[in-house]
């Protein structure tokens, strides 16, 4: 009997599930820590004095919000653009890769694609301000945006190519069939499937430019900021309760849109 | 971050075939300007000769990769020696890179082989809550971490209030809390692609060991562990590479001596030192070691790929 169950028991490993569990305490708890701390009472971070909103009460009014809250619209305003222009190209490069047949350049373009991937983040962020200064752009808001326009496409591109290798060809063969322009079919029946693929792929990029410190630390002009160069420079003198309370704000956008960008993906009913 | 091989894929549908060049354009313009341009450029700079407030004058100078490689003296006219001081930095990085790359091993392989045993409509869940601190601010994980793990810090707090530690440790700037930053910012990386792995694999070949009396452990290294190699070599990658050149975790929680590439490579263009060639030709050395790891990568899984067939 004891045998039997054994067998039948193949799959588990003892301890395993404990180190799972150790596994996600470890990913959530230092985001724990610092989402509690930043409801402390107290005007040091190595005490707690009971619960209190008064650091976000700081953030929006304290004598340093005027800073966060331009910070704040730079990181914003960049996510936007960036993600909306990167979500455009890579939809437009997903159908290029996935509805266009086999080419030559196919390869090449996968790589081009993936590129911002593979490189360490540091060594892009050296080679854009080399590029700006040899070409002799000044530095500044415009320069975060271009950058963060070709780091975020292959986040765009990823969900946007799985979702429309998912797309039954059979029904964009059916619209042409009876018909419809190739230009009907990519309107009407590819891009409304497509929906899914493209928010996920927006709601990726706007947060990995919302959360981009490296490329933007480098290509940002003197006296430009957004959230994470602020707080990098904040932090560097130490870490302060009303750091915590902005942080906990960042991370809890980037939950809210990873979690909608999970559902939306889930609505994938179709295939 | 895994792409599968374009050739990987299901047959390619040719709808749009005669549009191909416009769709495709954009993406050549902005990444070729943005990225392919730029790395080239990164490469020229290298062999600049440095401007002392920040950039470079045109003019052909190997002085940057000599001042990485060779020490000359303090007047620069004596015979040269191989320098170790920025060798060094890079093996420690390799050094650091490595340990986060083995403790998120231990920790990420175990949590992958579970989610992947669980029953299917469960599994995207787990999944989904292993990548949620992903998205989350790597600079906020970083701080998070180093709030966390400060002398005063909630876990130096809790071990003293349970009696583990009697006086704090001091884990901030040393070389453990740049090893736990970096195994903490990419342990997700590891446990998707073994995930991925040991979700294909067949558990008839564990059945089929355990029916022949091989406990579960050995089933465990000479079974599992083998064919699901490639995913658990893409994970290595996935944290080894970042790690290499990480900048935050080195900078918020390493303090100055624990110095690793991605700091080197800032200072040369935000700091005093301001040396761009060096600082380009460091990012050209940090580059082609990366390349070389993936390359070698791509062949090792299109070798185990054949193998399978």
């Amino acid at each position: 009997m004891a045998g039997l169950s054994v067998k039948l028991d193949v799959r588990s490993y003892s301890g395993f599930k404990a180190v799972t569990f150790l596994c996600l305490i470890i990913l959530y708890a230092p985001l724990l820590v610092v989402t509690i701390y930043s409801f402390n009472a107290s005007n040091s971070i190595a005490s707690w004095d009971g619960f209190s909103v008064h650091w976000y009460v700081d953030v929006f009014t304290g004598p340093e919000s005027a800073k966060f809250k331009r910070a704040a619209w730079n990181s914003f305003a960049i996510a936007l653009i960036a993600a909306t222009v990167s979500t455009m190209i890579a939809t437009l490069a997903a159908t290029g890769m996935i509805r266009a047949g086999k080419f030559k350049l196919r390869t090449l373009s996968f790589g081009l694609i993936s590129l911002p991937l593979m490189v360490p983040e540091i060594v892009t962020a050296v080679a854009t301000l080399i590029f700006f200064n040899a070409i002799g752009f000044e530095r500044g808001f415009a320069t975060i945006i271009f950058a963060h326009i070709a780091f975020c496409i292959p986040f765009a591109y990823l969900p946007i190519a799985a979702r429309m290798q998912g797309i039954d060809e059979t029904v964009e063969q059916a619209a042409l069939d009876l018909y419809a322009t190739r230009q009907q079919v990519f309107t009407r029946i590819l891009l409304p499937l497509m929906t899914p693929g493209i928010i996920s792929g927006f709601l990726l990029a706007f947060i990995v430019s919302l959360d981009d410190f490296i490329i933007t630390n480098f290509v940002k002009g003197a006296g430009v900021e957004t959230l994470p160069t602020a707080i990098f420079g904040a932090v560097k003198q130490g870490i302060k309760p009303n750091i915590m309370a902005i942080s906990t704000l960042l991370l809890s956008v980037s939950v809210v849109m990873v979690t909608i960008s999970y559902f939306v993906s889930k609505t994938d009913k179709t295939t | 971050m895994a792409i599968s091989a374009p050739d990987g894929e299901p047959a390619v549908s040719n709808t749009y075939h005669k549009s191909r060049t416009w769709l495709l354009l954009p993406s050549w313009v902005v990444l070729g300007a943005l990225s392919l341009v730029p790395a080239i450029l990164m490469l020229v700079y290298s062999f600049l000769t440095k401007e002392f407030r920040g950039g470079v004058i045109w003019e052909f100078s190997l002085a940057a990769y000599d001042q990485f490689f060779f020490d000359r003296g303090l007047f620069g006219d004596d015979s040269p020696t191989l320098d170790w001081t920025y060798i060094a930095i890079f093996w420690r990085s390799f050094w650091q890179a490595g340990a986060a790359t083995l403790l998120s091993l231990a920790i990420g392989f175990p949590t992958a082989y579970f989610i992947a045993t669980r029953p299917v409509q469960t599994r995207a869940i787990w999944v989904f809550l292993i990548t949620i601190p992903y998205w989350v601010n790597l600079l906020i994980r970083t701080v998070s971490m180093k709030f966390l793990l400060r002398d005063e810090g909630p876990l130096n707090l809790s071990l003293m209030a349970v009696g583990l530690i009697d006086s704090p440790l001091q884990i901030v700037n040393t070389n453990l809390a740049v090893q736990l930053g970096l195994f903490y910012s990419y342990l997700p990386f590891m446990v998707l692609p073994i995930y991925a792995a040991v979700e294909r694999y067949d558990f008839s070949l564990s059945e089929a060991a355990a029916d022949l009396y091989a406990s579960k452990w050995v089933t465990l290294h000479r079974i599992l562990l083998p064919v699901t190699k490639p995913g658990v070599i893409a994970g290595c990658i996935l944290v080894f590479v970042p790690s290499l050149g990480s900048f935050l975790a080195p900078d918020l929680l390493g303090g100055a001596k624990n110095y690793m590439i991605g700091s080197l490579i800032e200072e040369q263009f935000k700091g005093n030192a301001g040396n761009w060639p060096f600082g380009a030709a460091a990012s050209m050395i940090l580059l082609t070691i990366v390349l070389v790891i993936l390359i070698a990568f791509a062949r090792q899984q299109s070798r185990l790929e054949r193998g399978r067939v």
